[in-house]
């Protein structure tokens, strides 16, 4: 069962809270080197599908298989952007980057300082910005530092929870074209949660979309825009999505 | 050829490569990778002048180490090169890490054009030329003082730290004062729920605790008394030294401290949680007044519950204290009873509670005070709490000196 190019294999999970069932039988194959974007209603279960893949909830049933190959790696499997950034209050800009080189890898304090700053400054920020603590970086600032620091160690495979969200059109613009770049190189694969219509044009080769629990519509946008669940229908032809696809009219 | 070596030996490029790559192997065994996929990163000295280096295998981070290593030792010969070339067409794969260093080595100093850099497969070059962009602004720390100055400077900082905190405090107690009249002028926008609530966090559930500390409290002193007094043959004084000892002092004091530990931390964790949650932004933004809302129910909680603490706390100690010396001292209860109305006086428990508010008052306003300081970090949260209670304990213990004094002038 699955594709044998497949970097993670969900087959038949099933993951709730309680009484409540949040994702429901669901299988989902994400392939090595492909940007994958995740629609859904809000509170539809898309981080909870995204955290039981990761391995932060547990899951009732079915399994998820990550890549053998990816598996086998020493240090840089998984790399994760939270919604929030997650940074750690207690160490700047510079340290949250540097924290998991430090942790895993044995080089000196110079080289460190220059990977966090080359890491910095690939999200769009300076040198200077490393210095701030997370309390005094705004929303986006703290978006790039969290992204950086999901980066620090190139992994193999990159979650982004609600990546764009609180970055302005020119930076989401930039991270995309940072994402593309960085697939391209490292054969990165990107599962990202996301309702920036615009990256899911331009960076995802590939749209899920989830609702009632299960994946409803899978393939390239224009086949998802396509599909005819009344979720997806509402979602990909609503008022927004067509000021982006047709600003003329 | 020959090449001088740090340690004075001299080598060939060759034998140098030999033990480089004897270094790089056991470094690979160390590590236990074996596998054929992740291929070590190498970097040969392929011909000098010009210097053509040649770099291969895996530069990715999981190497960093062995990566860093590799650079250095090939720096010094580049630094003194005419013309070099780096040769990266048998680099197989490659992560921002890898292309750093890469980079970094191309820039390293030398005469004539630089290094000139071949690039491998276009898979690769999109990485590296992102790496030729970066780090190009050198920042430059900023200068340290020297150790005298600094020490002024923190000396300095920490007397206008006191200052400013008594500042705060006088202006949060002008607040609560404010508030308080506003609400007695008006006393529908009393918060009555929340008040009551506190009131059941801070008094109802704190009794168990209070009262078990205080009877313990209270029976080591007389048991301590007992012990003492004996040797004068003057057991039955110990009564009078429990009984005046916990209403004037070691009962509220200790129900005092017990609840700026208890409580007063409480609030300040609180009332941080919620400015760093931007809570507090929220209410002023409603056009709610926090220190309404959020602090008068607290600290009229305090000031409510912290007497009658004090109270129960000191019935307990008294007990504590009657039951020692029964089972201890051999004194009966009815005797212990018929002593303490001989020692003590009403007065000495009106001097004891009087103080109870006062310090309740404090504990509260240092706590909110504290708690409205937080800034974004848990960090922060963690050292306002710790502040909001040595302070609140340290102010408890200067009240109950001054009102010491205030009431021994007065003939209490």
């Amino acid at each position: 069962m699955g594709e044998n190019n497949a970097a993670i294999q969900i087959d038949d999970l099933v993951v709730g809270f309680g009484r409540h069932v949040v994702i429901d039988r669901l299988s989902l194959t994400v392939r090595r080197g492909e940007t994958m974007g995740l629609v859904g209603a809000s509170g539809g279960g898309k981080s909870v599908l995204m955290r039981a893949m990761i391995g932060l909830l547990p899951k009732r049933g079915g399994e998820i298989r990550i890549d053998p190959q990816i598996e086998r790696r020493a240090v840089n499997r998984l790399g994760v952007l939270f919604q929030q950034g997650a940074l750690f209050s207690s160490l700047n800009a510079r340290q949250n980057v540097q924290f998991p080189l430090r942790e895993n890898i044995n080089i000196s304090d110079e080289l460190l300082d220059e990977i966090a700053n080359a890491k910095l400054e690939m999200v769009g920020l300076t040198p200077a910005d490393g210095e701030k603590f997370p309390s005094e970086l705004s929303g986006g600032m703290t978006k790039r530092v969290a992204l950086a620091r999901a980066l620090a160690l190139d992994p193999a495979i990159l979650f982004l929870d609600e990546p764009t969200s609180g970055l302005d059109p020119i930076a989401a613009g930039e991270f995309d074209a940072l994402i593309t770049v960085l697939q391209k190189t490292l054969g990165l694969t990107v599962f990202m949660v996301t309702h920036d219509l615009s990256s899911l044009a331009s960076i995802c080769n590939r749209v899920a979309a989830l609702a009632d629990g299960k994946i409803v519509a899978l393939g390239s946008l224009d086949e998802v825009r396509a599909s005819d669940h009344p979720w997806v229908r509402s979602y990909f032809h609503g008022v927004r999505a067509k000021m982006i696809h047709s600003p003329g009219q | 050829m020959h090449i001088k070596t740090g340690n004075g030996f001299e080598k060939t490029p060759l034998e140098i490569d030999q033990s480089r790559q004897v270094w790089i192997l056991l470094h690979a065994h160390m590590r236990n990778e074996t596998h054929a996929s992740d291929l070590l990163p190498t970097l040969t000295t392929q011909a000098r002048d010009p210097l053509s280096l040649r770099a291969g295998g895996a530069w990715t981070v999981e190497h960093a180490e062995l990566m860093e290593h590799l650079c250095q030792d090939v720096t010094p010969n580049v630094r003194g090169a005419v013309g070099a070339e780096l040769d990266l067409a048998a680099v197989t794969a490659l992560d921002t890490s890898g292309a750093w260093l890469l980079e970094k080595l191309s820039r390293a100093p030398i005469h004539g054009d630089g290094i000139k850099v071949r690039y491998p497969s276009d898979t690769l070059v999109g990485l590296l030329t992102q790496a030729h962009k970066l780090n190009r602004c050198a920042s430059s720390p900023e200068p340290r003082k020297a150790w005298p100055l600094a020490q002024l400077d923190r000396a300095t900082d920490y007397m206008a730290g006191v200052s400013h905190d008594a500042v705060a405090f006088l202006h949060l107690l002008g607040a609560v004062c404010t508030s308080l009249g506003r609400i007695i002028l008006h006393p529908s926008r009393l918060r009555l729920t929340s008040t009551v609530y506190q009131l059941f966090r801070v008094g109802w559930q704190a009794i168990p605790i209070m009262v078990l500390i205080t009877f313990l409290i209270g029976a080591i002193i007389a048991q301590q008394g007992i012990f003492h007094f004996r040797r004068f043959g003057a057991e039955s004084y110990v009564v009078d030294m429990v009984g005046i000892l916990v209403m004037r002092e070691i009962g509220v004091l200790i129900v005092a401290i017990m609840v700026a530990g208890r409580s007063g931390s409480a609030y300040t964790a609180e009332i941080g949680a919620m400015k760093m949650r931007e809570e507090i932004d929220a209410l002023i933004t409603m056009e709610r007044d926090p220190i309404e809302v959020l602090i008068v129910p607290r600290v009229l909680a305090l000031v409510l519950a912290l007497p009658i603490l004090a109270f129960l706390g000191s019935l307990a100690a008294l007990y504590g204290g009657g039951l020692i010396a029964w089972l201890y001292g051999g004194m009966s209860p009815a005797i212990f009873i018929a002593r303490l109305h001989e020692a003590v006086s009403v007065t000495h428990f009106e001097v004891g509670l009087i103080k109870a508010p006062f310090m309740a008052l404090v504990i509260g306003i240092v706590a909110a005070m504290e708690g409205l300081r937080v800034k974004g970090s848990a960090e922060s949260l963690g050292r306002q709490t710790t502040a909001s209670v040595v302070k609140s304990i340290f102010l408890v213990i200067v009240i109950d000196g001054v009102f010491a004094v205030f009431f021994a002038s007065i003939g209490m």
